[in-house]
This record gives C-alpha cells, structure tokens and sequence, in this order.
C-alpha cells in the first residue's frame, strides 16, 4: 500500500485515478460536442452548412454572422419586429415575475409552516410536498377554462372571468401556481434549519412575525431563495407546456422557446435560422447556469440528499 | 423598426408596474397586520402568510385536479356523463396502447441509464483532482430547454440521400461503410435516439446529487475497508453502494416522474409520429388539436395513477425521516 499522505492511495479507489480521468474526459468530450457543433454551425453560410459536415469548418475557416443577422431582422423584411426578438423581449416579460412573485409567496408560506405552527401545519406540509409529483398535464384545461369563463354556482359568480388568457398575468400565473409545491418543499427544508434561539430571542424583544420574516428570516435564507430561484428561472425561460397552453403562439405574448419549436416544426426551416435561433435560446439560461451554479448545486443538493 | 422598440417598452413598463404592485400590496399587508397585537395577531399572521400560496394550491392545482377526474367520465365537449368509455378506449385502441408501451419504455430505460451514468461519473469524479471543469460541462446541458436541446441533437441525428452527410450520426456511420439511415424514421431505434437526449440533458442531475452523496460517505468507513484489504468492485458493492442507495432511489424516482411528464422532446422531434408518441404529449394533442376534452383528461388521468406509487413512496420516507428525528 501506498505511504504518501497527499494523495489517495489506490488501494482505497474503486478504480484507479487514471482510468477514472479518462472517463471522465472521454464523456464530457461526447457530452459537449453536439451544443459546439451547433454552435459551429451557427457561424457557417448556408451554403457551406450543406456542402459538407460542420467538423470540416476548421480545414477551411469561413464563418459568418449572416445567420443571426437574418434571425435578429426576419429576413427579407429587415424588422426587428419579425425577427426572434420580440420573443426574446417576451421571455424576459414572462420570467422575471414567474420567478419573483412563486418565490415570494413560497418563502412566506414556507416560514408561516415552519414557525408559526398551528393545527394541521404538518398535515398541510405533506399535502404540499404530495402535490409536487401531480404532472402538470392534470391542470391546464380546467384552468385555462377558469381564466376565460370564470366560475359560476348557477347564477352566481364564485370566481370572475379574468380574461387573462393570452395575457401575460395568464402566464404568470399558472407558472406561479405550479411553482408551489417544489418551492415551498425546499424552502420549508431551508428555513425550519434556522436556529430557534434566535426566532426565540426576537419575540422576547416584541418582534412579530412579520418583521421578524423581513430582518432575520429573509436575510438568513439568501442561499436557499437564491438557489431556488435559479431553478425556478430555468424551468420558467425553457417551459414549452405552460407557454403553448396559456400564451398561443402570438408575437405580442409567447416566449423565445414556443417560437423556436415552431421553427422547428415549419416546413422549410433551413439550418441556417434554426442553429442561430437555438443558440440565441439557450444562450441566457446558459449564462445563468454557468455564473450561478454554485448556488444552483447547493439548492439541488439541499432536496435531495439526507 | 421603431414598432419593436415601443412595443417592448410598453411591455417591460407592464412587467415593473406588475412587480411593483405586488410589492406595494405586500408591503401594506405586512404594515397593517403588524398593528395587531395578541392572539388574534397569531391567526391573522397564519392566514397572511400561508393563505396565498393554499389559495394558488386551490386554484392552481387541487380544483383542476378533480375535475379533470370529473371530465375525464364525460364525453368529448365534457357535457354527457359516459362512465369509464374514455378508459375502456385507451385499452382498445391500437394506437393508445402503442403510445402506452412507449410511455413505459421511456420509464425503465432513460432513468436507469441517466442514474447509472451518473453514479459513475460521480464516483470517478470522487476520484479525480481537478473535477470541476468537466463537472460544469456535463451538467451544462440541464440549463438547455428540451426544445433547444431537440434542436442540437436533430441536427446530430440529420439525414440526407447521397454522399455528403451533415449530421454526425450520419456521417460517422457512412465512414464505417453504412448507408445513410433517416433515423427519425426507423422503428424502434427513433424512440431510443430521443431517449438520447432525455438521458443527455439530465445526467448531470443525477451525477451532481450522487456525488454529494458519494462524499457524504465518512471517510474513515473507507478506509477501515481499505485496511481490510477491499478495493475495486468490492469497496464499490459493499461500500459506496449501500451508502448511497437511498440517494439513487431519489434520483431514480424523480427521473420517472420527469420522463413521465416528458413531452416537448417527441413534440419537437417527430410531433409524435413514426411510432415515437407518449402520453403526454397525446394527452396535449386530444385536448388541443382534436378537441376532445374526455379522452384527453382520461389521459392526465392515467398519467397521475403512473405517478401515485412514487406519490406513497415519498410520503412513507419522508413520515419515516419525521420519526427520527
């Protein structure tokens, strides 16, 4: 057996630090080319796109910004408006307060579960934790048909047609809604941690629940929200389900993801658009994931393993 | 030109005003109930901070629940009660039970292969120095929507007549003499092609939870197996494994449920065609396109009874972690 303290000795390995470099890089190499094939794609002309394979680009380098010119203009009609961005400009419009009003909302039921304790606190948390698996798939008429009708006992109107279906607040919402159990499971797992001497300590000083939620609670779940939101911002900016359901596919309201599964399902979409719209979509939550994964890791990590 | 610029600020200009309104709301919520002071002040904090997200629950999720349960029973405008006709029909029709089967295909073979490929790659990654770099590309793919990760592994999967192939696959398998195959065409391989890219995307997942899992083995167990002259496969079978067992089952279980619910890789890939359709997204399809609410509520019905045995599971470990503590 091996005597250097520094570094692990093999006997301790299920297999060998060698081995295991070369399985890792030999599948994170499979694993990245496809995203750089497309991006290398991305910046060939058309023509050269079907001439011959992206990997050949190299032997003869000509790239282009012509493919996301013609995304960015709609092509012949060189308008921004017929372009992706209005999509683009619509993703954000719908992210932003997907993300912000669920995690909100979760953070204050989360702590009003964890402690404010009441009868049926814990009948209630399990209720939630359940419904995380519910598929989405079992909502969306009834709801979609609540958005435009309303509900009605008889004559009398329980619930009024919002008319908010193709609205953006028709996407906010039913992203709010379906965020809950997720977010509220982690987030109650985050804040029950919380040292109670200090929660103790606050209502002896005459704190109340709710200044002691905005100074100590919300101040001391940073790393949960954040990571939480993260994931929240992901799942929002790539849902194709929601977005189809409640938005249409109208420029005014649908995100940057619906229209580039239309590109893909339109006759004659050349690879051209499709590489650059793709690269386009993915871009952002890319940049999210690789300057934020720490948080994102951690929050993953903190659901999932006892 | 000027249309867009005005437009999206019109739009932003609606989501800060949304956002800002939320807040003022909550601000005076929180300012009012404050004032209250004793027992009634403990019910009005109960209600204030659990109250909305109960209500979204209610609205959101639970109501449409059940009466997607109720339209399920009834008849294609959802007005006629017809009993279990809607069931019996999706054990009859050929085509439902072919989409059956390949909703069950993607249950037992993408999450085992995104939890095996994860549990090796977390325990050569437990083994290596510098683990981040490729850590961080091979979980990058979870950030890539379902529809922009169809579109790379299209391009991958691409087929063209003739000699020049673009698409890797193609080309890789026509330099070892092949002759060019339209993958998306050929039965059954397309279904295991787009399984490709469930398993592509979320291999990271697993791999990141187990190998916080993997560390969270103490290390002196370890060692004392190591001084005992284990190693290799019989430190794996007898020490890593059954430590991180409960770690693979949560994977496991969320990578059914997530396959389960799957829909816009088939959406965007073949639109269901070709052999390659699953539940959910023919569930979208009744609703959406054929305008048959019963059957497709039947459907989501089916979807959620696929889902239940993991429901109890959940409920039975986490009632077990309770008591322990």
């Amino acid at each position: 057996m091996s005597l250097k303290v520094s570094k692990p000795s093999s006997g301790r390995q299920i297999f060998s630090s060698k081995i295991a470099a070369i399985t890792v890089w030999t599948i994170t190499i499979l694993w990245t080319i496809p995203t750089f094939g497309l991006l290398v794609t991305s910046f060939r002309t058309g023509d050269e796109i079907y001439a011959s394979g992206w990997w050949s680009a190299f032997s003869n380098p000509k790239f282009t910004l012509q493919n996301y010119k013609e995304v960015f203009l709609g092509g012949a009609s060189e308008s921004l408006s017929d372009g992706i961005l209005p999509y683009f400009v619509n993703s954000i419009v719908i992210t932003l307060p997907a993300t912000i009003f669920p995690i909100i909302i979760a953070t204050m039921a989360a702590y009003g579960l964890a402690w404010v304790k009441f009868k049926g606190s814990d009948f209630i948390f399990f209720t939630i934790f359940a419904l995380q698996i519910v598929p989405l798939q079992m909502s969306l008429v009834p709801l979609l048909q609540l958005f435009t009708g309303g509900a009605h006992i008889g004559s009398v109107t329980i619930f009024p047609a919002l008319g908010i279906a193709g609205d953006f607040a028709g996407i906010w919402l039913p992203h709010t809604m379906f965020a809950m159990p997720l977010a509220i499971y982690l987030l109650h797992n985050f804040i029950a941690s919380l040292p109670r001497e200090l929660m103790e300590a606050a209502h002896v000083d005459g704190a109340n629940h709710f200044l002691i939620f905005r100074k100590i609670v919300i101040p001391l779940s940073v790393p949960g929200i954040a990571a939480i939101a993260i994931f929240q911002f992901l799942w929002v900016w790539n849902d194709l389900l929601v977005a189809l359901t409640f938005a249409g596919g109208t420029e005014e309201v649908a995100p940057i993801n619906a229209k580039l599964a239309s590109l893909v399902g339109q006759y004659g979409s050349s690879w051209t658009t499709l590489t650059a719209g793709a690269f386009i979509t993915i871009s952002i939550p890319l940049v999210v994931f690789f300057s934020l994964q720490r948080y994102f890791v951690r929050g993953l990590t903190a659901g999932s393993v006892k | 030109m000027e249309g867009f610029f005005t437009a999206s600020l019109s739009k932003f200009g609606s989501v800060a005003s949304a956002i800002a309104i939320f807040f003022i709301v909550l601000g005076s919520i929180f300012y009012i109930a404050g004032k209250f002071n004793g027992k009634k002040a403990r019910y009005i904090a109960i209600t204030i901070f659990v109250g909305p997200a109960l209500a979204l629950l209610a609205i959101g999720v639970v109501i449409p629940g059940i009466q997607t349960i109720l339209f399920s029973f009834r008849d294609a405008e959802g007005v006629k009660f017809i009993g279990f006709d809607n069931y019996i029909w999706m054990f009859q029709d050929p085509y439902i039970l072919i989409t059956m089967r390949n909703t069950f295909l993607w249950l037992l073979v993408a999450p085992l292969f995104t939890t095996a490929l994860g549990l090796l790659l977390a325990v050569a990654l437990n083994q290596m120095r510098r683990e981040a770099i490729p850590k961080s590309l091979l979980f990058a793919p979870m950030a890539i929507s379902f529809v922009g990760a169809s579109v790379i592994w299209k391009f991958l999967y691409e087929y063209r007549s003739g000699d020049t192939q673009i698409g890797l696959l193609n080309a890789i398998w026509t330099f070892f003499g092949g002759e060019p195959v339209n993958w998306m065409l050929s039965k059954p391989l397309n279904t295991f092609l787009l399984m490709v890219i469930l398993v592509w995307t979320q291999m990271g997942f697993a791999m990141v939870i187990l190998s916080a899992g993997i560390k969270a083995v103490p290390s002196d167990l370890t060692e004392a197996a190591a001084l005992d002259g284990a190693s290799g496969s019989t430190l794996f079978r007898y020490i890593t494994f059954p430590m991180v067992k409960t770690t693979i089952v949560v994977v496991l279980a969320t990578q059914v449920v997530g396959a389960l619910k799957l829909f816009d890789i088939v959406e965007t890939m073949t639109g269901g065609n070709f052999g390659t359709n699953v539940l959910a997204n023919e569930m979208f399809s009744r609703i959406f396109v054929q305008y048959d609410q019963g059957k497709g509520s039947a459907i989501a019905v089916l979807l959620f009874i696929f889902v239940t045995p993991i429901l109890i599971f959940n409920i039975r470990s986490i009632l077990k972690e309770r008591a322990n503590k």
